[in-house]
Formats: C-alpha cells, structure tokens, sequence
C-alpha cells in the first residue's frame, strides 16, 4: 500500500513557524513549535491557535438523515434544534465505542465532526447501518480547522471576524461571513478553556490563520501544537480515543454514561450497554495524580500495593502543577475520588490518588 | 544544531568530557532538541556500572520515556542531583549544567569508540 502523508492547507505557516512536524495518522502536523510546556501555559492564560484540519467532517442530508443517525448513535439528537451541538458516540453492537464525535444540527441535515483516525470507518459505518432518504458525504479534505482556545479567545475571535460572538452559547455554532468566506463558529474545544473551533473551506483557511495571528498579538496569543493539545486535554480528564476509548470499552466503562439516552426507542449497542448496566461495570475510567515522582505513561500497571487492579491509559506530566498524572482503568471498587493506589514505573510504585473529573482546576469557564 | 568544541560524542548522542580522572556524560544539543520538554530525569546511583552501548538510566521529556545509553564503560563517580529539581537544565545547558554523571572509566581505550566533534557534525548530517 502506497502511504502518503496529507499535509494541511496550513503545512507553510508550520514550517514559517518552525514546527517540528509529526506523522500523525497519515498526515503531517505540528506536534510543537517551542516548547508543550510554553504552548500548554499559553492557552491556560491567555490564548492558543491549533490547526486541527486532520479532523474528520461528515456531512448528513435527505429527509430521513436525522432520523436514521439518531437511530444509530448512543445520544438523543432529535433534541438539537439547528445551532446547537452534541456531544455523540457510534457504538457496536456490544456497545464498544467506534468512534466519539461531534454532531451539529444543522437545516440541512447534520454536520459530524469525527476524529482523524476514524474518518474512513465512520463514514462506512453509518453508509452500512442506515437506510432510506440519506446522504453522507466525507468533506474532510476540503475543509480546515483552526481552534482557538483560552481566556482571550473571544477578544481575538471578535477583533478577526468583527462582530460579537459573547452570546453564542458553550455547544453552540453559527455560520459567519467574513469577507466573503463562509466560516462555521462553534463554540467548543478540549482544554477546558473557553474557545472556538473555526471550520472553513481549505483555500481559505492561511488567510484566517494570519489574520488571526496577527490580531492575537496583543493577546498573548501562540501557535500550540498536538503536544500541547494532548496535555490540555489530559489535565481536563477528557478522553482520546484510541486510548481511553475503543472499541473495547464503552461508555459506562469510560463514565460518559450521561451521553447515552437509554429513553430512546433504540440505538446500536442499546441492549448490550443496558445488560452491562443491570450487570454493572468491573471497570471504571479515573482521574489519577501522583504523590511521588515519576511519569506515567500508558499501558503501566495500577495496583492497590499488592496486586494488579488496573492499566494506565494515559499518562503525562501537568504542566500547571509540574505533577505527572494519567487517566486509566481501575476496577470499579477503586473508582472513588480519593481513593489510594500506585502505579508501576519501570521498578517502583509510585504511589497515586484516584481523582473523578478535571484532575487539574482550570479557569473554570468550561 | 550545536556541537561543542573539544568533546568526544558517541552515536546515541551522548557527549563525554574529559576531566582529569573522571569522566562527564551528558545529552548534546541534537537530543534535547528531540526530546523537546524535559520534565524528568531519573538520576542514578553512586557506583553503578555503566556497560558501553546499554542504557544506564532515563529522561523523559512531555511526549516519551528516552533511554540514555552508556557511551563508555565505567564506573559512577558523581551524579548531577540538581537534575531531580531542574530538569530543564537539560534544554537550557545540555553541555554545561545539564551534564547527567561522572564517570571513572574502565580503561584508557574508552575514546576509540567515540567521534570527535567534527565527526559528530557529519554523523549529524547523515541521520
């Protein structure tokens, strides 16, 4: 098989930028720029832009479009009126996870903002599970991302597009003209912080790039790449999937219980996950932080001091409390905020708390 | 990328520096750039043996565990404890500061398996 990387319609500004590039699931993208620490304190106080053009967009028209996804998907989009967006998983039909993705409600039908890695997948996925008036369309190469995320993210978002966007609700977007580029605003992310996802035609997207770099200036405003992204993420205890989330766990495993709509008639995966609820979970997703030194790192084991109760998922160091900690999978009598345990690093045990929710306090405007 | 002058390098990109009796090891300007953020480093112990070509401990920057290879054989001497505190010595001053132990080596022949450092620039160019 032929393996060639797609660059984003962003690749020139990154290598302007000095990015150390990384392959990351068949595409080229900025892993960092200066440094994960600086990127990572960067958007936690003033401001950050990512380009995130590697996400997948699936676009969902006919007249039984929303019908046939709310079928498939574990939470209730029915309820969406256009403008806002859901938080959304495609399940097997044992309720493992095929994918965590982004559903946005809009005329037409719905807009899916699904993850790079599961694109293809997906697309087949829904294409071979729904029927009737529906079209999918995968519109990931033709369309950029840049996210904008921090404390300053609004000042900068209005000083580019110039017009208020403080209304606009957390899950919410609206389709803006900018000159006239159409540029979707949504008002979303994963830091934490308070931030926009900005979704635009490829050709377009350097011109907002700059723009916004060049009006972030006063803002404290940097370039973060997916190194950074990944320890903003983890400090929020937010999942990633293929690390958190596969198919192997589902969302009862993972605590994302109340993203699964059990009053709806029937989705794919409902009778299994409904079996795995009367049964009860063995497993259970934590926050964890360490009280000694040390780094985890996925795939280390967790043990309650004697023997082996779980599996890191992800680990790092919190750039904010100079701290390593992780998320990971611990039997369910653990899973209590609080809750002492130790992870295996190369020879020692390192001792940990069990932390449900953010694992480190934020500016708490999400 | 800098390579400083007067040090012998070895191919995993550790730098070794002459100091009367001893030796110092460190990580040169190639691997902390690598590495990126260096948050961690697990200082080892008085006395341990280094064994040329193996790993004698580990640094870890934000994104992955990075094994530090033994450039020599011999004996430790010293370690740099401020490293446990700062890590970031390791970024800031990879030849200076950020040196990671002092050896004794096994024997005088240690420097035949090392490049100088004009030979390190070219090893540079290639990888």
């Amino acid at each position: 098989m032929v393996h060639t990387l797609v660059h984003t319609s962003l690749y020139q500004e990154h290598l302007a930028l000095h990015a150390k590039m990384v392959d990351f699931h068949g595409w080229t993208m900025p892993m960092e720029y200066t440094s994960i620490m600086a990127e990572h304190r960067c958007v936690r106080e003033s401001v950050g832009i990512f380009d995130l053009s590697h996400m997948g967009e699936l676009l969902v028209t006919g007249s039984d479009g929303v019908t046939a996804m709310n079928a498939l998907v574990a939470n209730d989009i029915s309820v969406l009126a256009p403008g806002q967006i859901q938080y959304n998983f495609l399940l097997t039909k044992s309720g493992g996870i095929i994918d965590d993705i982004l559903v946005y409600r809009i005329p037409e039908g719905l807009y899916l903002v699904v993850n790079a890695s599961n694109t293809t997948k997906d697309y087949q996925w829904i294409i071979e599970h729904t029927s009737g008036d529906i079209q999918i369309r995968n519109i990931t190469l033709a369309t950029a991302l840049i996210a904008i995320q921090g404390p300053n993210s609004l000042a900068v978002l209005e000083k580019t597009l110039q017009q208020p966007f403080s209304h606009l609700a957390y899950y919410g977007f609206c389709d803006v003209d900018w000159g006239g580029v159409q540029i979707r605003v949504s008002r979303t992310g994963y830091t934490g912080e308070d931030g926009f996802e900005l979704y635009l035609a490829h050709v377009d997207a350097p011109a907002l790039w700059v723009e916004l770099l060049v009006n972030g200036a006063e803002f404290a405003i940097a370039p973060i790449g997916l190194g950074a992204r990944d320890t903003l993420r983890l400090e929020m205890g937010m999942p990633l999937y293929g690390n958190e989330i596969t198919e192997e766990t589902t969302p009862l495993e993972a605590g994302l219980e109340r993203f699964v709509k059990f009053s709806k008639a029937n989705f794919f995966g409902k009778k299994s996950l409904l079996a795995q609820k009367k049964q009860g979970i063995k497993r259970r997703l934590v926050g964890l932080e360490l009280q000694g030194r040390g780094i985890p790192r996925a795939g280390y084991p967790i043990t309650d001091g004697e023997t082996v109760i779980g599996q890191v998922s992800s680990g790092s160091i919190s750039p904010m409390k100079g701290k390593g900690i992780a998320l990971g999978y611990v039997q369910t009598a653990y899973a209590v905020s609080g809750s002492q345990v130790y992870i295996k690093i190369r020879s020692d045990f390192v001792a940990a708390k069990v932390i449900k929710g953010r694992i480190v306090q934020n500016n708490k405007r999400r | 990328m800098q390579v400083a002058k007067g040090l012998l390098y070895s191919k995993d990109h550790e730098w070794v520096k002459c100091e009367g009796a001893s030796i110092k090891i460190g990580i040169t300007d190639f691997a902390q750039d690598k590495l990126g953020d260096v948050v961690f480093v697990e200082v080892p112990s008085l006395d341990d043996q280094l064994i040329q070509g193996e790993p004698f401990t580990v640094v870890e920057s934000v994104k992955a565990v990075s094994e530090i290879i033994a450039p020599i054989d011999g004996t430790i001497v010293a370690v740099n404890d401020r490293l446990e505190d700062s890590p970031e010595l390791i970024n800031e001053d990879c030849y200076g500061q950020g040196w990671i132990v002092s050896v004794e080596p096994q024997d005088e022949e240690y420097v035949d398996n090392l490049m100088t450092d004009q030979e390190y620039e070219i090893y540079l160019k290639e990888v």
